[in-house]
């Protein structure tokens, strides 16, 4: 039920009372934090404040997203063309296993994971900065 | 395997899918509301779904292709494992929570929300319709290789099983009994792959890395050799190469004259017709399919091929690091995380469950090197995973641990199929149907059977590889969409419809390109056999600059959607279709009024 709510009473109350009771009606809770609902109306109202932000938001939230893909892409990308130019590298041997069998059979999916918990850090701490900008 | 193995293989077979029944049918008494069909009421945890995305994923190509792949073509092979883990960090970073926040549920939804078009819904339910069916081909395939395998059934019967299984557990229970289900079959597939690979360790390792004697190790330059007298069928035609030469024994024909009794193969390559039986003494080497690196030296190094091969891997990366986001039935699977957040997190266990996963097909593809080389000379080495177990430990022990990939294997094949049947069949039932549960079942029954028909009628490929060629459509299709649709506000219905029939259209020309070459002498260049490289930028710059071009027609709503797409779920702009058509009276209000809450 909204706080706001005007409508005529319920039913229930009717029937028990035939008057309907009286009630307080308060225009501006001078205690209520105003700016959150200020700032969330420019954003739901989409005032060219409120676009600046999200655009903000996104920009932010995209360079980010694209950082981390080019940094995972670029160290798994480099790997194919590294050891079809350097042959030698795709014969060394570390503890008796080939190179290329670490670096493709195991190394790529401890990098996953780390790169994929460094952007859930960064998107999660961007749309808290985000929720504290708008509310505070 | 004897017919003592097969029995432990059936019972193994039938506990899976009891299990999955049963689990089914607990969930959906449960299950009786649309919603609950539909979205599991978005109650399912971030651990849990993610056990599901991962075990809904992990298809006949995870759990059997991989291992054969790295069997044929060595440490090449590792960027098939590779791309399907970092396709998930993909989704991750540039699909995730957005997708989640917008409230769609299927692809079809996602377009028509965001470019408010309704011809182009039904361009994009076209695309998600030919997904599905291509990546449930290969599973069927799989499926009647395993049952091949156990009980020597022809291949549609393995096919058949699956589809009838999978149809009777979605006309069950829906999506919430496949939720438990799923995140229960990654569990029991990684059981099923790692069990076996542990006591085969367990037993190189205590013989000193020579179990079973005459066996050639991996690092010496040679081809791998036969560790005992073999016997081999040849069903299809195959070309083979030689490089040290070899003596046999053949029935049938062989390099175009008939052949009974003794045969000299020089090296270079020789042509095996169908129906010929080869039969090889212990310690000989082995010839491999035509194509494939035939030394052990070529197999440890990548990219022995030259450049194609190069261009290849660098196609297949791109496939699989785009194609993962527009899978439909891993899109599905995003909408019963409650907010963006917990789909962000849902994504980054995935990716944990994956690579914990991928450790294990790949010892096998190593193990069965040395111990089923066999395969290699008939091509099918998608069986490996499957033939290895008997071939290294006999007796009983080799045949229970033969009998738990098959059922591994089993679980993979329904896992996968069921989430693409419930996807292809929500979009059937909503967008061609009326929406209604009855529909939901018509259609899930009607997806079931077109893809065993294909199955049956269409010679198998590697497996791995004719899933990379479906993640190659995704990536020229709904990637661009998403990506484009997510991030940049300038993109119109015309630009998204143009760049997506042209990019499907160039993948699917390259897939009839390369069948037809299968036939008739595999003439196809790299890139017609993976063409992803190519087709996917030609997919971005179609829909940038169209869209470019017909700026005009950009949706009136781009701003809103685009609110709701990235604000932070705690100021409560998210909106789900499914709360507003079937929630209850409670969620409603919450829906109506809850914008301003914390």
């Amino acid at each position: 039920m909204s706080r706001h709510s005007a409508g005529p009473p319920s039913n229930g109350e009717q029937g028990q009372q035939p008057r309907p009771r009286r009630k307080r009606v308060v225009l501006a809770d001078s205690r209520a934090p105003v700016t959150v609902l200020r700032t969330v109306v420019e954003l739901e109202e989409q005032t060219s404040y409120g676009e600046e932000l999200v655009s903000n938001l996104v920009g932010r939230q995209l360079r980010t997203s694209l950082t981390i893909a080019f940094i995972t892409g670029g160290i798994l990308g480099v790997l194919p063309v590294l050891f079809f130019t350097v042959p030698s590298l795709a014969e060394m041997t570390i503890a008796g296993v080939r190179l290329p069998w670490l670096a493709l059979g195991v190394l790529p999916f401890p990098l996953l994971f780390g790169m994929g918990y460094v952007y859930n850090t960064y998107a999660e701490r961007h749309e808290r900065d985000f929720v504290d900008m708008v509310e505070k | 395997m004897g017919n003592v193995g097969n029995v432990w293989a059936v019972v193994a077979i039938a506990l899976v899918a009891v299990a999955t029944f049963s689990l089914g049918y607990r969930g959906s008494r449960h299950a009786s509301t649309t919603q609950d069909f539909l979205v599991a009421r978005r109650t399912v945890r971030s651990r849990r779904n993610a056990a599901a995305v991962s075990g809904e994923y992990l298809s006949a190509a995870s759990f059997l292709g991989v291992a054969g792949l790295v069997l044929k073509d060595g440490v090449d092979a590792l960027w098939y494992p590779i791309g399907f883990t970092a396709g998930y960090l993909a989704l991750m970073l540039f699909v995730a929570a957005p997708l989640r926040r917008s409230g769609a549920y299927t692809l079809p939804d996602f377009v028509e929300a965001r470019l408010s078009s309704r011809p182009l819904r039904r361009v994009s339910t076209a695309f998600v319709l030919v997904i599905g069916v291509l990546y449930l081909v290969p599973q069927m395939q799989g499926a009647g290789l395993t049952l091949g395998m156990v009980l020597h059934t022809p291949g549609w019967v393995g096919a058949l099983l699956v589809a009838v299984i999978v149809v009777v557990n979605v006309f069950g229970g829906g999506m919430r009994a496949i939720t438990v289900v799923q995140a229960f079959q990654y569990w029991l597939k990684l059981f099923a792959i790692s069990t076996p690979v542990f006591v085969m360790c367990a037993v190189f390792i205590g013989s000193g890395g020579t179990h079973g004697g005459e066996s050639r190790g991996l690092a010496e330059p040679l081809p791998p050799t036969f560790s005992a007298p073999t016997s081999i069928d040849v069903t299809t035609p195959v070309t083979l190469r030689v490089v040290e030469p070899v003596w046999l024994s053949a029935e049938g024909r062989v390099d175009g004259g008939s052949a009974r009794g003794p045969v000299f193969w020089g090296p270079g390559t020789h042509e095996v017709d169908a129906d010929t039986k080869l039969m090889f003494p212990g310690g000989a080497p082995v010839p491999s399919v035509a194509g494939t690196p035939s030394t052990n030296a070529e197999w440890l190094t990548p990219t022995g091929g030259g450049t194609s091969d190069l261009w290849t891997t660098y196609s297949l990366i791109f496939a699989l690091f785009l194609g993962t986001m527009g899978l439909p039935h891993v899109l599905v699977r995003f909408y019963t995380n409650r907010d963006g957040k917990s789909a962000r997190r849902t994504t980054l266990h995935v990716l944990l469950l994956l690579g914990l996963f991928y450790l294990f097909p790949m010892i096998m593809g190593l193990l069965s090197r040395l111990y089923v080389p066999e395969l290699l000379v008939t091509g099918k080495t998608d069986a490996a995973v499957l033939a290895l177990p008997g071939k290294f430990l006999s007796g009983t022990l080799g045949e229970i641990l033969g009998a738990v990939t098959a059922a591994g294997a089993f679980a993979a094949f329904l896992s996968t199929s069921s989430g693409l049947l419930v996807s292809v069949a929500g979009v059937l039932s909503t967008d061609i149907l009326k929406g209604r549960v009855r529909d939901f079942r018509y259609a899930a029954a009607l997806a079931g059977a077109v893809p065993v028909v294909i199955a049956v009628f269409v010679r198998p490929n590697d497996i791995s590889m004719s899933i990379g060629m479906t993640f190659a459509v995704a990536a020229s299709t709904f990637c661009p969409v998403l990506v484009l649709g997510i991030w940049w506000r300038k993109l119109t219905p015309a630009g998204a419809g143009v760049g997506m029939t042209t990019g499907g259209l160039c993948v699917l020309g390259a897939l009839v390109a390369t069948t037809v070459s299968g036939y008739t002498g595999n003439w196809a260049p790299w890139y017609l056999q993976q063409p992803a490289l190519i087709t996917v930028p030609i997919a971005f710059f179609t829909m940038i600059l169209v869209s470019k071009a017909t700026q005009r027609s950009v949706p009136a709503d781009v701003n809103r959607f685009r609110l709701r797409m990235h604000a932070p779920d705690p100021l409560g702009f998210i909106r789900d279709r499914d709360v507003a058509r079937f929630g209850t009276a409670e969620e409603r209000a919450r829906l109506a009024e809850g914008r301003h809450r914390r």
